[in-house]
């Protein structure tokens, strides 16, 4: 096994009994990264020389024996995570040579525990999209397959992982853009409950839906990372003050009487021959492992992307008219007054879908549409937070696909928005009821592409999503397939 | 409800955008079409449903009012495109 294709874990183990220092998994990295880069794209920019320095401190730390789980890994942060010192882009133009004055509190966490970062992923610019091709810096490829999409928005998380060019990334997840990009490059992604992790430091897209979290190798890593960002910020005032579990306590298989939701609305017709055998291939391990099941109904399921795409671009709207050319990032070299400046810099700097998402935003919250469209969003929100809580009712956690098909061709959709915003349509209701989900590798389509399953939970309730995807990683071999680069 | 090309450029302006005709002809069918799908909303009755702006109910946050040091006038100005002194500068405001 190579140093690059460790989980964190493993690596920890090697680290810990001195069988290699971080400076050299980090150089098996670096250079796994340089191999495979021309074909993958998943970076916007490596750290190689800052990375090789922080690996030096962790191997210090861990001579000095006061070493974490999380010292000396190398990780990649997408590039919405502000980062102290090394440019953060977003995926635009507009931030195209901004360098952050500070680190997101997340990644203050990983950095202080030792953790290394080797560089900055690719994304949807501004984390608009479901498949990495909106980025300003080109499209990240899927490693399983060159010609299709990683998925989005945290596509180059997702691809980093997959291609082992990273041991463990974190990415961002408004609508779906950790656990679909995971299902589609075959890793573990977990979006936490809302308030979980600090937002702070993090480029805002849609606040009220924006959650952090992991994408990782496997289940352990995912708690393991999990942990470390986890827990209250003060400088989040949405981030909620409770305890922090040790959540690698909840990786045992059992999941004996466990009961889990199947809901009705989810068996949409166009979900994919592959997709629906892998779910049917999961629900029969799980029955085999002795998980009970109960069929459920989330009756709004079917309103729930119109009700993100009113919601999440009326929030972006207002998010980005910070984007005006005065404090940070893109200015128009061609402005006569201040009006012309706000004007030209955002038109020059932001790509098409932010415009578009930007315009419906605007549109949703103008005057004499308020009403009928951002308010009217916000309540069939309610409706379907209130289809999920009244399940939570009967069941444990709600078993689902990820996405209704495995990833599809770079290029396909790019030219029909709502197509492409048709395909979160499990992920999004889980953003709006604002609790966690996490998705895990749970088959493979004929033509060699993987396909995730989703496991959600109660708000808060982590630990029991992760328990049952441990329970199905360990019964399973999913987790093993690699891509071949 | 129909999407005029008059009602995409109006919104552009409240957005601060300016749209090469390419874009206003683009926006003008896709937003037609993504509000012709939201419109898909008003099958539903919300009457008496309280509106959710944010998934977790909580209180105001409130913490003592301690004065801490702040990242400071450089690093504030770090990324700034044009600076002047310890300001911002910008293009004439009044014209």
């Amino acid at each position: 096994m190579e140093l690059y294709e460790l989980t964190i874990h493993e690596l920890h183990e090697k680290l810990k009994r001195k069988e290699v220092s971080s400076v050299e998994a980090t150089q098996a990295l670096l250079a796994r990264i340089e191999a495979t880069e021309p074909k993958v794209g998943a970076f916007i920019t490596v750290t190689a020389d800052e990375a090789l320095a922080a690996a030096g401190e962790a191997d210090k730390r861990i001579a000095a024996g006061t070493m974490d789980v999380l010292t000396g890994i190398p990780v990649a942060l997408k590039d919405i995570f502000l980062t102290k010192g090394v440019k953060t882009t977003c995926g635009s133009k507009i931030l195209a040579n901004f360098v952050p004055p500070y680190d997101a509190t997340s990644w203050e966490r990983l950095r202080e525990r030792g953790a290394v970062l080797v560089g900055k992923l690719n994304q949807d610019e501004f984390a608009m999209g479901s498949s990495c091709e909106s980025s300003a810096y080109g499209s990240t490829k899927n490693p399983w397959d060159l010609a299709c999409i990683p998925g989005g928005s945290s596509g180059g998380s997702a691809a980093a992982i997959a291609a082992r060019q990273a041991t463990a990334t974190l990415g961002t997840d408004t609508g779906g853009s950790i656990r679909q990009p995971a299902s589609h490059c075959g890793c573990v992604g977990l979006k936490p409950t809302y308030g979980r992790v600090s937002r702070y430091g993090v480029i805002a897209y849609a606040s009220s839906l924006d959650q952090v979290g992991p994408v990782t190798r496997d289940v352990r890593d995912a708690a393991i990372m999990l942990g470390a960002v986890a827990g209250h910020d003060p400088k989040d005032s949405t981030s909620v003050d409770r305890p922090v579990p040790d959540y690698t306590k909840a990786l045992v298989p059992d999941v004996k009487g466990l009961t889990v939701g199947l809901p009705r609305e989810y068996h949409i017709p166009g979900l994919d021959a592959d997709v629906k055998k892998a779910m049917d291939g999961a629900i029969e391990t799980y029955r085999q492992l002795g998980a009970e099941f109960v069929d459920i109904s989330l009756p709004h399921t079917d309103y729930a992307v119109a009700t993100y795409y009113l919601i999440a671009t009326a929030e972006a709207s207002s998010n980005l008219a910070r984007y005006d050319g005065v404090r940070f990032g893109h200015r128009t070299a061609e402005a006569g007054g201040l009006m012309e400046m706000y004007v030209k810099s955002r038109s020059e700097g932001f790509g098409a879908e932010v415009k578009r998402r930007v315009m419906l935003g605007t549109y949703a919250l103008s005057s004499g549409y308020y009403d009928a469209y951002y308010l009217k969003a916000q309540k069939v929100r309610t409706l379907i937070m209130h289809d999920f809580l009244k399940a939570f009712e009967t069941v444990d956690v709600i078993l689902t696909p990820v996405a209704p098909t495995p990833a599809f061709r770079i290029g396909e959709k790019v030219n029909d928005p709502l197509q492409m915003y048709l395909s979160d349509i499990f992920t999004i209701p889980v953003n709006l009821a604002g609790t966690c989900a996490v998705s895990v590798p749970a088959g493979l389509s004929k033509s060699g592409l993987p396909i995730g399953l989703q496991l959600v939970g109660k708000p808060f309730g982590e630990e029991s999503i992760i328990k049952a995807a441990y329970s199905f990683e360990q019964a399973t071999e999913w987790h093993k397939q690699k891509a071949v680069l | 409800m129909k999407i005029t090309r008059a009602d995409v450029e109006h919104v552009a302006k409240l957005a601060r955008l300016e749209l090469t005709e390419e874009e206003a002809a683009t926006f003008t069918g896709q937003m037609d079409a993504i509000l012709a799908y939201v419109e898909k909303l008003n099958e539903l009755d919300t009457a008496g449903i309280v509106p959710t702006a944010h998934a977790v109910p909580m209180e105001n946050a409130f913490r003592e009012d301690v004065a801490t040091p702040s990242i400071g006038i450089d690093n504030a100005l770090a990324n700034a495109p044009s600076r002047v002194d310890g300001f911002f500068r910008v293009p004439k405001v009044i014209e």
